[in-house]
C-alpha cells in the first residue's frame, strides 16, 4: 500500500451510528507452505456490499470459507455482531458451535453448485434441510418457508420438487441462493455466484441477488474475479494478491481511479 | 451558509506502468452556498470532470480538504472513510454523469423510482413521482415500462436524470448532463435546476453548453491546462470570478 | 459314537460359554448402553459356534446376562419353533442350565429376532433384540467416522430431509421395519427390524431393551420409562401398519400384529405373529393366563394420545 501516499489518507469512520456486523482482524491462513491468507483485517457494515476480487491464488476465496467457518484459520480473530454472538471469536469455537452459527446467520452461495447442494434431494427439500436442522417439524411450515425462500431468489415454483441435478446451471445457483436465506442470516457469501454461467443467465441471477439485497437487507460478501459482476453488485471493494489486501475502497473509485499498481494493471486489463 | 469550502486541493494520477504522474489539477480554492449554482468551466481534458469526481469521491484527491457541511456537521470529504462516504452518497450527495447505467430487466419507471423505495418510501409515491419526472424530461409514456438498455442516448440520459433529480440533496454534481438531450429535455433540466436551487440545493456542474444555464450561475470556476503534461508536477493557473 | 460322547463334557466350558472377561466386557458395555439411551456402543464382539448374521449380538447379550435361576424365551419372527430360535435356545440352555419357556408371561430374559412379543413386559424382564444394522443414519451416510460425529453433534438434519422427501414423493413415510426413533430426546436410533406395529412398545416400557449386533460389534440399549418417539412430523403423523380388519385365522381374534399369508388363489389369511401368546389362547381350557397386551383388542394403544 506505500502508493497510497499519493492521496489524501482516510480517516476512521465518524459519521456511520451503526457498528460493524463483520469484524475481522489479521485473518491467517497456511495450507502447508503456502501463505493462502496473510494478515487480512477488514469490517463490513449492516447492510452493505463487500466484494473481493482478485485473480485464482489471490486468497479471496479462502477468506470466504474461513467466514463460513468450514475451515479453522491458524489465525485471526472474526466477530459477528450479533446479540447472541457478542464478543465471540468464531474462528475460536468447537465443531458444534461452528455448526450452530453456520446455520443460523450465515449463507453461503458457492461457484459451484455441487459443492452448496445436495443433487439427490430436491430443490425444496435443500432448503427445507436449513429449517430442518434447527428444529423445524412442521411439513406445511417446510413446504410454505422453501416456497418463499425459493420465490425470493426467483425460481420457479412448478420445479421445487426437482432434483437439482435436473436443473439449469442458473437455477441451480437460485437454488442454492433459496437455501442461504431460507433462515434469514445476517451475512450472506457468494463464491463467484455467477461464473461460468451463460452471460444472458449471469445478467438475470445477478438481477435477482440486486433485488435480494434491497429487500432483505441482507449484508453481503461477493468474492469474484468479474469487475463487473462487482461493479454491479458492491459498494465497497478489496482487492487481493497473494493472500493480501492490495488496496480498499468506494467501488467506482478502486474501478476508476486504482492507486495500487497491481489494481492498475488488474483494473486496465479488463476488456 | 457554505455547503461546500474547498481548500489547496489538487489531484495528480500516478500511472505506475509509466512511472509517471499526470497533475489534473492544484491548489484550487473556492466555496459553494447553498441554493448557489457554480459552473465548472476550461478547455477539454483540463479536468473538469476529474474535479467533480474527486468531490464525490470517484478518484481520490492528492491533497488539500473539501468541507462540506452534512446533517451530521462539517465534514472533510477528501479524508471521509470509505462508508461515510457511501452513507453522504446515499443521502446527501448526488452525482449525475453523462452516461446511465440500465440493467436488465429493470424498467425506466423502476430505475427511476429506485432511489425512492431504498428511501422507504411506498412505491406508489415513488411511482407516482417518478413518472411525473419522466414526463417533464419528455420520455415517451410507453417507454416507462421498456428497459432502457434498448433506449438511444437521449432517452437513456432523461431516465438519468429523472433518477438523479428524484430525491432531495444537499450537493448536486453534474458532469455534461446534457450531452445528449433534445432541446425540450434541455430546457426540462433547466428547470428542474432554477427549482433545486430554491429549495436550497447547491449545485456545482460541467456543461457542455453553458449557455443552458448561464442565468442560474452564482459563480464560476475556470480550470485552464498552462502546459503539457511533464514527469514533474505543475500548476495550472485557475480564475474565479 | 453319540454327539454327546464327542462333545467336551459341559464342566470344560466357562460358565455361559463366554469366559468371564467377555461376560465383563459385555456387562460393562451394556451399562454404559443404559447410561446413555439409544447411544452406540462398540464391544468387541466374540466367537460363538454360531456364525455372523445368525443372531450372534442378541446371544452374547443373553450370555452376559443369564444365570441358572433364569427363564429364557427365544423367538424368530415371533415364533419360538422357528429352527434358528430352537438352536438358539437350546445352546443358551446347554451353556447355563436355564429353564426355558414359550410363555412370554414366564420368561425372564426374551431374546427376539425382528419382533417384540404382543403381552406387555414386565420391570423384571429384560428384552434382547437381535439387530443386523445399528446405525440408522446409514442411508444418509455411508461413512461410519462421520455418522459418529453427526450422533456425536446430535446433526440429525439429514434423517429429517429423508422423511421430507418421502413425503414429497410419496405422500407418506415409506419405511416399514426399522422405523428410526428418537431415544431420550437425544440419540436417533434404529430399533432392529420390528415392524412399525412393535415400535411403541419401546415408550416408556416397563422393561429394559437391549438391541445388540454381533457382526457390526455394537450394542445399545432403551432403559425403562425412557421417551422413545419414532421420527415423525408434527403434522404427519406416524402410523402403525394398517391390519383393521384382519382376523386369525388360528384364534379369531383382531389388532394384534398378524402375518399375511397369500393363498394359492390370490387372496390371504392372516395369523399373529406371537405363536406363544396363539398357543396360549387356543389352550385356554387348561388355563395357562395371558397377559395384558399393548394394543388391545379395538387395536388402542395402552399408553393414551402417543400413537395419533
Amino acid at each position: 500500500m506505500d502508493t497510497l501516499n499519493n492521496v489524501v489518507p482516510l480517516m476512521a469512520p465518524q459519521l456511520i451510528t451503526e457498528m460493524p456486523l463483520v469484524r475481522v482482524q489479521h485473518l491467517y491462513q497456511t495450507y502447508g507452505r503456502v501463505r493462502a491468507v496473510h494478515d487480512v483485517s477488514f469490517d463490513v457494515y449492516p447492510g452493505e456490499v463487500l466484494g473481493i476480487v482478485g485473480e485464482s491464488g489471490s486468497g479471496k476465496s479462502t477468506v470466504l470459507r474461513l467466514l463460513n467457518l468450514q475451515e479453522i484459520a491458524k489465525g485471526g480473530i472474526f466477530n459477528l455482531n450479533v446479540p447472541s454472538l457478542q464478543g465471540e471469536n468464531l474462528l475460536a469455537c468447537d465443531r458444534y458451535r461452528r455448526r450452530e452459527v453456520q446455520t443460523q446467520h450465515i449463507g453461503i452461495v458457492y461457484q459451484n453448485p455441487h459443492l452448496g447442494l445436495r443433487m439427490h434431494y430436491t430443490s425444496g427439500g435443500n432448503v427445507a434441510e436449513r429449517l430442518l436442522i434447527t428444529g423445524e417439524r412442521r411439513f406445511k411450515t417446510l413446504r410454505d418457508v422453501a416456497e418463499d425462500s425459493l420465490a425470493v431468489s426467483e425460481f420457479p415454483l412448478d420445479r421445487m420438487d426437482d432434483l437439482p441435478m435436473r436443473l439449469s446451471g442458473g437455477m441451480q445457483q437460485r437454488v442454492q441462493l433459496a437455501k442461504a436465506i431460507a433462515l434469514k442470516p445476517q451475512l450472506l457469501l457468494l463464491d463467484e455466484p455467477t461464473t461460468g454461467l451463460d452471460v444472458s443467465v449471469q445478467a438475470l441471477v445477478l438481477d435477482t441477488l440486486k433485488r435480494l439485497q434491497q429487500e432483505l437487507t441482507v449484508t453481503i460478501l461477493i468474492v469474484s474475479h468479474d469487475l463487473g459482476v462487482i461493479r454491479t453488485l458492491a459498494d465497497r471493494v478489496m482487492v487481493m494478491r497473494n493472500g493480501e489486501v492490495i488496496e480498499a475502497g468506494l467501488t467506482d473509485q478502486i474501478l476508476e481511479d486504482p492507486q495500487a499498481e497491481y489494481t492498475q494493471q488488474l483494473v486496465h486489463a479488463k476488456l | 451558509m457554505n455547503v461546500l469550502s474547498v481548500k489547496n486541493y489538487s489531484k495528480r494520477f500516478f500511472i505506475h506502468h509509466l512511472a509517471r504522474e499526470i497533475s489534473a489539477f492544484a491548489n484550487l480554492n473556492f466555496d459553494l452556498s447553498a441554493g448557489q449554482f457554480l459552473l465548472v468551466s476550461g478547455a477539454n481534458g483540463v479536468g473538469k470532470s476529474t474535479l467533480l469526481r474527486c468531490l464525490y469521491r470517484s478518484y481520490r484527491p492528492t491533497c488539500g480538504e473539501a468541507l462540506y457541511h452534512s446533517q451530521y456537521g462539517v465534514v472533510d470529504l477528501a479524508s471521509l472513510a470509505d462508508v461515510d462516504m457511501a452513507l453522504l452518497r446515499k443521502q446527501e450527495i448526488g452525482f449525475v454523469t453523462q452516461f446511465l447505467r440500465p440493467r436488465p430487466r429493470i424498467t425506466a419507471l423502476q430505475l427511476v423510482s429506485e432511489p425512492l423505495l431504498l428511501q422507504g418510501l411506498s412505491a406508489e409515491v415513488a411511482q407516482e413521482r417518478a413518472e411525473r419526472l419522466l414526463d417533464s424530461f419528455g420520455l415517451k409514456t410507453d417507454l416507462w415500462h421498456a428497459y432502457p438498455t434498448t433506449f438511444s442516448g437521449g432517452e437513456q440520459q432523461k431516465v438519468n436524470l429523472a433518477r438523479a433529480l428524484i430525491r432531495p440533496h444537499r450537493l448536486l454534481l453534474l458532469d455534461e448532463p446534457t450531452a445528449s438531450l433534445d432541446v425540450q429535455a434541455r430546457a426540462s433540466l433547466h428547470r428542474e435546476l432554477a427549482r433545486l436551487k430554491t429549495e436550497g440545493v447547491a449545485i456545482m456542474g460541467v456543461f457542455h453548453h453553458p449557455e443552458d444555464v448561464q442565468d442560474l450561475l452564482d459563480n464560476s470556476i475556470e480550470l485552464v491546462l498552462e502546459s503539457v503534461d511533464r514527469e514533474v508536477e505543475h500548476d495550472p493557473n485557475l480564475l474565479v470570478k | 459314537m453319540s454327539l454327546k460322547e464327542l462333545a467336551h463334557p459341559a464342566s470344560d466350558y466357562s460358565y455361559a460359554f463366554l469366559d468371564a472377561y467377555a461376560k465383563r466386557e459385555l456387562r460393562r458395555r451394556i451399562l454404559k448402553g443404559i447410561a446413555l439411551p439409544g447411544a452406540q456402543i462398540p464391544y468387541a464382539s466374540r466367537e460363538l459356534p454360531i456364525a455372523r448374521g445368525w443372531g450372534t449380538g442378541g446371544l452374547q447379550a443373553t450370555l452376559s446376562l443369564i444365570s441358572p435361576h433364569d427363564t429364557v424365551k427365544v423367538i424368530d419372527q415371533g415364533a419360538d419353533d422357528s429352527v434358528n430360535a430352537a438352536n438358539l435356545r437350546r445352546f443358551i440352555t446347554r451353556m447355563s442350565d436355564a429353564k426355558t419357556t414359550t410363555d412370554t408371561l414366564q420368561a425372564t430374559l426374551i431374546q427376539s429376532r425382528h419382533r417384540i412379543p404382543e403381552e406387555i413386559l414386565t420391570e423384571k424382564q429384560v428384552l434382547i433384540l437381535q439387530v443386523p444394522d445399528p446405525e440408522p443414519l446409514r442411508r444418509v451416510q455411508s461413512d461410519m467416522a462421520k455418522s459418529r460425529e453427526m450422533h456425536a453433534d446430535r446433526d440429525y438434519g439429514q434423517m429429517w430431509l429423508v422423511l421430507y422427501e418421502q413425503l414429497v414423493r410419496f405422500g407418506d413415510y415409506v419405511q416399514g421395519a426399522s422405523y428410526p426413533v428418537m431415544v431420550h430426546n437425544r440419540y436417533i436410533m434404529s430399533p432392529s427390524p420390528v415392524p412399525r406395529w412393535d415400535n411403541p412398545k419401546l415408550h416408556q416400557a416397563q422393561h429394559l431393551t437391549i438391541l445388540s449386533a454381533g457382526r457390526e460389534k455394537r450394542l445399545y440399549a432403551v432403559p425403562p420409562y425412557t421417551n422413545v418417539y419414532p421420527l415423525e412430523f408434527d403434522d404427519v403423523p406416524f402410523r402403525v401398519e394398517n391390519q383393521r380388519g384382519w382376523v386369525c385365522v388360528r384364534t379369531g381374534i383382531q389388532n394384534k400384529f398378524m402375518n399375511e399369508i397369500p393363498q394359492a388363489d390370490g387372496s390371504s389369511i392372516f395369523e399373529v405373529s406371537d405363536t406363544g401368546y396363539v398357543s396360549k389362547l387356543i389352550q385356554r381350557d387348561a388355563n395357562p393366563a395371558t397377559g395384558t397386551t399393548y394394543f388391545d383388542d379395538e387395536g388402542s394403544f395402552y399408553h393414551d394420545g402417543y400413537l395419533k
